[in-house]
């Protein structure tokens, strides 16, 4: 490790002159949890898509069948609200953290 | 004649054994850059000091047409050797034979030699390549599994038990490593994790080589599965050997000594630390500049570098270090450093190794990834292994001691034996800047020129606490000492440390903040 390039990490108001390991900087950013987003929480097939945009829906209402691992997930939403977009169509393939449905 | 053909006959016996699964497999391990299994515990130990038991042993598998192969030595080498003089009991997995797997009648070599190094007291090196569990032999390969488990738990803290990763360790297989003490791993060749790309790929769709998910840069730098790393076999075995000069045969002895050498004159102890707290320095060289010869064997090197871990010695005698590395991350506490810093403080104190403590840390990280992960419960394994530990602990304050850091790091509040601090040490609860900003808040905010107040209110603090006198004046501190003085007094406290005992409350086992 060379001292050249020195990052700075501000702890208690005090700037230490520091390196970044590799793993530092690869850190997850926190990034608030947006409930109007719902986002798929596994890799898998859309089997059935319950809802079109601009329909009105309840809280924890079944919207979309996600199929994964022989296993028919049943996502419900998680609010009361209108559908603003939907981004993907039945059977499609969908990967961990991809963005299905936004409401309004 | 007869006696003759006896003998003639023991040697043929034993070169087909020898040979292992036969010149085509060999080849193909040579192939693949790998020593074979015989050649490796030939490399590791001293030269003609190794007895093989248990050669003609055979499996019983009768299922998939197991009855009709004959595995030689059933895929593992088994015996006892030295290294350096030093005996240990050692067991190499022969990918040569059926890709190592493991069946019953191997697993059974394995927690034989196991058994061996528990009663005899001496060190178990396992050298692990194989492609996991033989499925041919069902539930009796993950019975074989489960009493090598058994057994690593039962060797924890009694014998040092060393992996070395020298192909694939796969599966249920990788838990043995992780239960042993030291774990080595060597480039392009060791392949640790317990479900692979294929699975991963199917299961969740994330497309990954079995480098990156579990090589041997993986394991040292990310994960922290694994303690060395090495470019090739022959380095990894001289890490080893290394190894083996610091520590003891088990845990009612100490380790060898060695003769007493002066530190190298090019480590000057006075010049290393910046005047400025808030600059870096590598603490490798303070550590150098106390060591017997500058000689300092350090332990996950690449894994939490924000805190150095290692071994080295004081006239001749080996002891553990811990030091805050302010190079890297300004030498904070993290998940990964308190874990990797607490593994440490416990296999020292196992095995009657003194522990030193370096101090020069701003506090703990901040950050959501922190709390998300559990710094909490991680942090207070650091907290754990001090408190626990019986062995002789000796602390150095050398520059900065905030916060929680500042009582994590082995300070008197833990047990540490002996706490000395430099002049330049700063043992309070934050830097001076945070602590200004904080206590005299409505002051610099009112005042009509706040930038000017805040200055003369830090200024005012660091006059007040920036120093190792307020903790020297509650006996927080033993002595505040002069830098150049260091090695003396380490010297001298571990001399008159020797018959160090501490009487603790009786009970089964403790439950650390795994």
């Amino acid at each position: 490790m060379k001292n050249k390039e020195l990052n700075k990490l501000l702890i208690d108001d005090t700037n230490y002159e520091t390196n970044f390991p590799a793993k530092f900087l690869r850190r997850k950013k926190y990034v608030k949890a947006d409930p109007k987003k719902v986002f798929a929480f596994i890799p898998g097939v859309i089997t059935n898509i319950k809802i079109k945009p601009g329909q009105t829906i309840g809280q924890n209402e079944s919207i979309i069948i996600l199929e994964a691992m022989k296993m028919k997930n049943d996502l419900l939403s998680p609010l009361k609200g209108k559908v603003k977009d939907i981004f993907i169509s039945e059977g499609q393939m969908v990967t961990k953290g991809q963005l299905l449905i936004e409401f309004e | 004649m007869w006696l003759k053909d006896k003998i003639l006959e023991f040697f043929s016996k034993k070169e087909i054994a020898s040979i292992g699964g036969g010149k085509k497999a060999v080849e193909k391990q040579l192939a693949m850059g790998k020593m074979t299994a015989r050649e490796r515990i030939t490399a590791i130990l001293d030269a003609n000091s190794f007895h093989e038991y248990d050669m003609f042993v055979t499996h019983e598998a009768k299922d998939f047409g197991m009855d009709k192969k004959d595995l030689p030595g059933d895929g593992v080498i088994t015996g006892t050797g030295t290294i350096l003089g030093h005996p240990v009991c050692i067991f190499a997995q022969d990918f040569t034979v059926a890709g190592g797997s493991l069946g019953l009648a191997h697993a059974r070599k394995i927690t034989k030699i196991m058994d061996h190094s528990i009663k005899l007291g001496i060190p178990l090196i396992g050298i692990n390549d194989s492609g996991g569990a033989r499925i041919q032999e069902g539930v009796n390969s993950l019975a074989g599994y489960g009493e090598i488990f058994y057994r690593n738990t039962l060797a924890s803290g009694v014998i040092p038990q060393i992996s070395v990763i020298l192909g694939p360790c796969a599966g249920g297989a990788v838990y043995s490593p992780a239960l042993t003490d030291f774990v080595f791993v060597v480039d392009k060749i060791s392949k640790m994790f317990i479900t692979g790309p294929e699975v991963i790929k199917t299961v969740l769709g994330e497309d990954i080589s079995m480098e990156d998910l579990g090589g041997a840069r993986v394991q040292t730098e990310i994960s922290g599965n694994a303690h060395f790393f090495a470019n090739s076999e022959l380095e990894c075995f001289d890490q080893i050997k290394k190894l083996m000069t610091f520590i003891p045969w088990n845990n009612s002895k100490k380790a060898a000594p060695y003769p007493a050498k002066p530190p190298k004159p090019i480590y000057d102890i006075d010049t290393i630390i910046p005047n400025e707290p808030s600059k870096p320095y590598d603490i490798r060289n303070i550590i150098k500049s106390i060591s017997d010869d500058s000689d300092f064997f350090e332990i996950q090197e690449l894994f939490a570098p924000n805190i150095v871990i290692g071994f080295m010695r004081i006239e001749g005698e080996t002891v553990g270090i811990v030091g805050n590395q302010p190079l890297v991350l300004a030498g904070v506490l993290d998940i990964d450093s308190s874990d990797k810093a607490a593994r440490f403080i416990r296999f020292c104190d196992a095995f009657n190794i003194p522990l030193i403590t370096l101090v020069d840390l701003p506090g703990y990280l901040p950050g959501v990834d922190q709390e998300h992960n559990g710094v909490i419960r991680h942090g207070a394994k650091i907290l754990y292994a001090y408190s626990e530990a019986t062995v002789p602990k000796i602390t150095i304050i050398l520059r900065k001691a905030y916060g929680g850091g500042y009582i994590a790091m082995c300070s008197r509040h833990l047990g540490a034996d002996f706490v000395f601090a430099w002049p330049i040490a700063e043992i309070a609860v934050m830097g001076p800047e945070g602590a200004a900003n904080i206590i005299f808040k409505s002051e610099i905010a009112n005042s009509p020129n706040p930038n000017e107040t805040r200055k003369q209110k830090i200024l005012e603090y660091t006059e007040k606490f920036a120093n190792p006198y307020v903790a020297a004046a509650k006996g927080h501190v033993d002595a505040v000492i002069n830098p150049s003085d260091t090695r003396g007094y380490l010297i001298h406290s571990l001399k008159i440390s020797i018959q160090k005992k501490e009487i603790r409350p009786t009970k089964k086992h403790g439950i650390p903040p795994f």
